[in-house]
């Protein structure tokens, strides 16, 4: 019998082309990963430097002088619990339209798509509508504004994970409560909530990790304050806004508040998004 | 005497059973046409987004018109504005941006896919999606004390040294070493676009099914033959699809750019200069805009800005779609 | 007896509630000019420590001041571009400076100290026409034989926003050179033929003290605070002065206030061996109709307040120059004259 002769060279030619693109790919894995460790790993050493009790109890101080970031905290705090309280409702029930009522009409899959465009958008555009809606109003900047802003990052995220969460829900589970004679609404509340609760959940702590670190949307809607402010209707100091204003300028001090605000984001987003994905994680398991 | 009582409690039964049911029938609408007006109100705020910035551009585009896209002077004080250098700023920084991305990416989708070893394919894909949950503002601050010095001082006079004798790239990497500039932005757009690259691509490469795979290792192929010949043809449409996502996130990027891109309103051939992109224009003048003409034409810009990455993301979800049907969703 | 205790009880608390209030005191709101902003700052400060009314000021640049006080969002607005006596009397505003400062021009050399270099106007000029592109050009050597200049590329550093004190800037090198008068102008915002762009004056300081071989231009007291190497200039009188109060006070001494409509004095290479060559005030931009006459007059008190021993002290300290007494009684009249409530000036004496 008569053996064919195998090309050698050929095939270690591919052996090699194989072997060379395989280590690329490996090296852009590193590449990648060591980008995130510089970058925290900057973030955690500059932060540190400038974290102590005093962020927390004292507000943004003048260039050169004592402080902290309680205001800017605080200011966050209100504009994000805000945004998530009239984007979770919204967003929620917009989820449970296309989910439930309207899961096989012709108006959810525009809906769909459309709240993807949203979700994707530009946050500064965001801003300049709000701006063109709510400031130019009212007359001035508002931490209200800020809050509405927000609002409507919020929204296309609650949105879509509502969706897919309630989609998950078996309708067998559905089906059984029909038979009981169980109103519609009664059984998305009941059963169809009750199930995709973690899921949901899970979407509102990503769109609060997301709002955490937006700062363009801020910038024009609820300015910023050098003050302690709580009130809706004035300019409120935001953690992002103040640590642009800080970091850009040649202030020693300010520039050591902003790397502390920066590491205080960053800690609050990772946890949020931890968080998210154990909870999720959590209720696959159970299912 | 029994069955007049079994009668009436029937009869009080089937009156509170319709009475029950119209209440069920009433709230029942009401949630309905609840839920339908918070879905609709989607689509009413992308209206009235689109709606209102172009009432905003409408002063600059009427004294402008078409000229606004072309013009390079960006003049507050004459009042003559033009989008060609944020614009043009935008366009750049995304494209280099892409251009490092798209193969890192891919590569590192390959990686986790093929190559890596089960148990840590985990938490390196959760690293990798970490990137993409740090705050831009923290890029932004990074980019500036950190990389932007670094690339200063080490990597781009280098650049300069190695260019500067070769005919058309000389210009292309030329001008004093300002560590800020259009290149120091398109560096760290990568950085930030690099999570959704991999993440888009690695779920599309797990949707080929395994039989093709093994097909081809069955003939005899190497790992990269398989991944170029089978899986990036068959995942061909979703790969584009994300790489289109993640462009529409560069395009729209603004925090971290603004702090390196350095606010000049130029157009120059080396991409070592600094220059400003739309994003990066709104935010640095917006608080600060004085005359309707200046104010609209920043709005103008917002609606450039908002054409481009809708166009962009349109098409990215469209594909997407194209996908997910093709894969039997 | 419970009721009328808990009644008793609730009362003192919605008192004290109120009382807080009272005691918590005016927020004046101002937005304007980063050229000051050391200066309000720090007496924001005092002021606050004294008499517990706080001061809220954005720098935000001149031209966004003159915008917000256009658009009543602001108690005051703050400018170093003196609006003219027409763009006064068409929004209805007032004008009066504040404090005296100097421009200084900063670089970033290795091996170069404060105070080091020494530059004139023609070659700044240049610099920033673009003529000059390398630390050790023949010009910039001329002024400088003891001072080892590298052969490194200047990264030209100007005003990304509209700014007075860009205002002021360009209104000096046009005084000493035509080509950049006609090149380039003068104005709030002007196209600099190249360089990067940075926001405030704690942008272009930031951004000088991030890049090698930058040179900006700031304020003094930006100057100052931050340790940056400033420079030297040669002045109309061919001396070389240090950026100094002297050398402002000297600028400051042939200013004409009582003669110049809304103080809109120009203080650029003024005449005198020691003056400074780029040297301006800061002006304060209000409605003559006060619109909250409460906010309006909390705000003149504040710079009453400023204009006395404790203002000026923290004012040198930063190398501002304080206004003469004679300017100062001038602006107050100014006050009682021209900034009303329903007839009644808001302002008591």
């Amino acid at each position: 019998m008569k053996t064919p002769s195998i090309d050698m060279g050929r095939y270690r030619r591919r052996i090699g082309r194989n072997r060379m693109y395989m280590t690329l790919s490996l090296c852009a894995t590193a590449f990648g990963l060591s980008w995130l460790a510089l970058i925290l790993g900057t973030l955690v050493v500059n932060g540190v430097a400038g974290l102590g009790l005093h962020v927390f109890t004292e507000m943004t101080p003048p260039p050169g002088g004592e402080g902290g970031l309680a205001n800017a905290i605080v200011g966050s705090l209100i504009m994000t619990g805000l945004a998530v309280a009239i984007g979770t409702p919204i967003g929620t029930l917009a989820g449970t339209y296309m989910a439930e009522y309207g899961r096989y009409d012709r108006l959810t899959p525009v809906i769909r798509f459309i709240n993807d465009i949203l979700l994707s958008a530009p946050s500064i555009v965001i801003g300049l509508f709000i701006y063109e809606i709510v400031v130019r109003p009212m007359g001035h900047f508002s931490g209200l504004a800020g809050a509405i802003a927000l609002a409507v990052i919020v929204l296309p995220v609650v949105v879509r994970t509502t969706e897919d969460m309630l989609i998950l829900v078996p309708n067998q589970l559905r089906e059984a409560a029909a038979a009981l004679g169980t109103p519609t609404w009664y059984i998305i509340a009941k059963v169809g909530y009750r199930a995709a609760r973690t899921g949901i959940i899970t979407g509102v702590l990503l769109a609060v990790a997301r709002i955490s670190g937006e700062t363009a949307p801020l910038l024009f809607t609820a300015l910023n304050n050098q003050f302690w402010s709580a009130n809706l209707d004035k300019p409120m100091p935001s953690l992002p806004v103040i640590i642009f204003q800080f970091a850009l300028s040649p202030y020693e001090n300010w520039r050591e508040l902003a790397w502390a605000g920066a590491l205080l984001i960053t800690l609050a987003v990772l946890t949020l998004s931890i968080l998210a994905r154990v909870l999720s994680s959590k209720s696959g398991g159970e299912r | 005497m029994a069955e007049l009582s079994v009668d009436t409690s029937i009869t009080a039964a089937n009156v509170d059973r319709s009475r029950a049911l119209k209440r069920f029938a009433w709230t029942d609408a009401f949630f309905r046409s609840l839920t339908r007006v918070c879905a609709i109100s989607v689509l009413v705020i992308l209206g009235a987004i689109m709606f209102s910035l172009l009432e905003g551009s409408i002063p600059a585009l009427s004294k402008f018109k078409f000229d606004f896209l072309v013009t390079e002077r960006w003049n507050p004080v004459t009042n003559v504005f033009g989008a060609l250098a944020p614009i043009y700023g935008t366009l750049v920084t995304s494209f280099i941006a892409m251009l490092i991305a798209v193969p890192v990416g891919i590569g590192i989708a390959i990686f986790l896919t093929e190559l890596c070893p089960p148990m840590i394919r985990r938490p390196i894909g959760i690293a990798i999606e970490l990137l993409a949950g740090i705050p831009s503002i923290i890029y932004g601050i990074w980019g500036l004390f950190v990389f932007a010095p670094f690339l200063q001082s080490h990597v781009q006079p280098f650049l300069i040294a190695v260019f500067e004798d070769v005919p058309v790239l000389n210009g292309i990497f030329a001008g004093p070493p300002y560590g800020i500039g259009i290149l120091t932005a398109s560096l760290i757009l990568v950085i930030m676009v690099l999570p959704f690259i991999v993440a888009i691509t690695r779920d599309v490469f797990e949707t080929v099914p395994s039989v093709l795979r093994e097909s081809a290792y069955g003939l005899g192929c190497t790992t990269w033959e398989v991944t170029r010949n089978v899986v990036l043809p068959f995942t061909r449409v979703g790969v584009i699809g994300g790489i289109m996502l993640a462009l529409g996130r560069a395009l729209g990027e603004t925090m971290a750019v603004t702090f390196v891109i350095g606010n000049a309103h130029r157009i120059s051939e080396s991409i070592l200069a600094p220059g400003t992109t739309i994003s990066a224009t709104i935010a640095n003048e917006f608080a600060e805009a004085v005359g309707e003409v200046y104010f609209s034409s920043l709005i103008a810009l917002g609606l450039i800005l908002f054409f481009i990455t809708f166009l962009v993301l349109a098409a990215a979800r469209y594909m997407l779609l194209r996908l997910e049907k093709m894969a039997g969703n | 007896m419970r009721m009328t205790a808990s009644l008793v009880a609730a009362a003192a608390a919605i008192s004290t509630v109120f009382a807080v209030n009272a005691a918590t005191a005016a927020d004046i709101s101002g937005a304007g000019a980063s050229f000051p902003y050391p200066i309000y700052s720090k007496w924001a400060d005092a002021y606050q420590k004294e008499t517990g009314n706080r001061l809220n000021y954005q720098s935000i640049g001149s031209g966004g001041g003159i915008k917000q006080i256009q658009a009543k969002t602001v108690t005051f607005g703050a400018s170093d571009m003196p609006l003219s006596q027409e763009d006064l009397a068409k929004d209805g505003l007032v004008q009066f400076p504040t404090v005296m400062g100097g421009i200084v021009p900063v670089a970033n050399l290795d091996g170069v100290k404060p105070g080091e270099m020494v530059l004139d106007g023609k070659t700044l000029a240049d610099i920033y026409l673009g003529k000059i592109k390398k630390w050790d050009d023949a010009a910039i050597a001329k002024l400088n034989p003891s001072v080892k200049l590298p052969s490194q590329a200047i990264a030209v550093v100007y005003r990304s926003d509209a700014s007075g004190t860009t205002f002021v800037f360009s209104d000096y090198l046009a005084r000493v050179s035509p080509e950049f008068k006609s090149k380039v102008g003068v104005n709030t915002s002007v196209e600099w033929p190249g360089g990067i762009g940075g926001k405030g004056n704690e942008g272009v300081a930031g951004t000088v003290s991030q890049t090698k071989g930058a040179i900006g231009y700031v304020e003094t007291a930006y100057a100052k605070q931050n340790k940056l190497t400033f420079a030297k200039m040669i002045n109309k009188a061919g001396k070389t002065v240090n950026p100094e109060i002297p050398a402002f006070q000297s600028a400051a001494a042939n200013a004409d206030w009582a003669g110049t409509p809304g103080f809109a004095v120009l203080l650029n290479d003024e005449p005198g061996d020691n003056s400074w060559p780029i040297t301006s005030a800061t002006f304060i931009l209000m409605h003559k109709q006060a619109q909250d006459a409460a906010a309006s007059a909390e705000a003149l008190k504040f710079f009453n307040w400023a204009y006395g021993p404790t203002g000026d002290k923290l004012a040198e300290e930063l190398d501002y120059v304080p206004l003469p007494d004679n300017v100062i009684d001038l602006i107050k009249k100014t006050w009682t004259n021209e900034i009303k409530s329903n007839g009644q000036p808001v302002y008591k004496m």
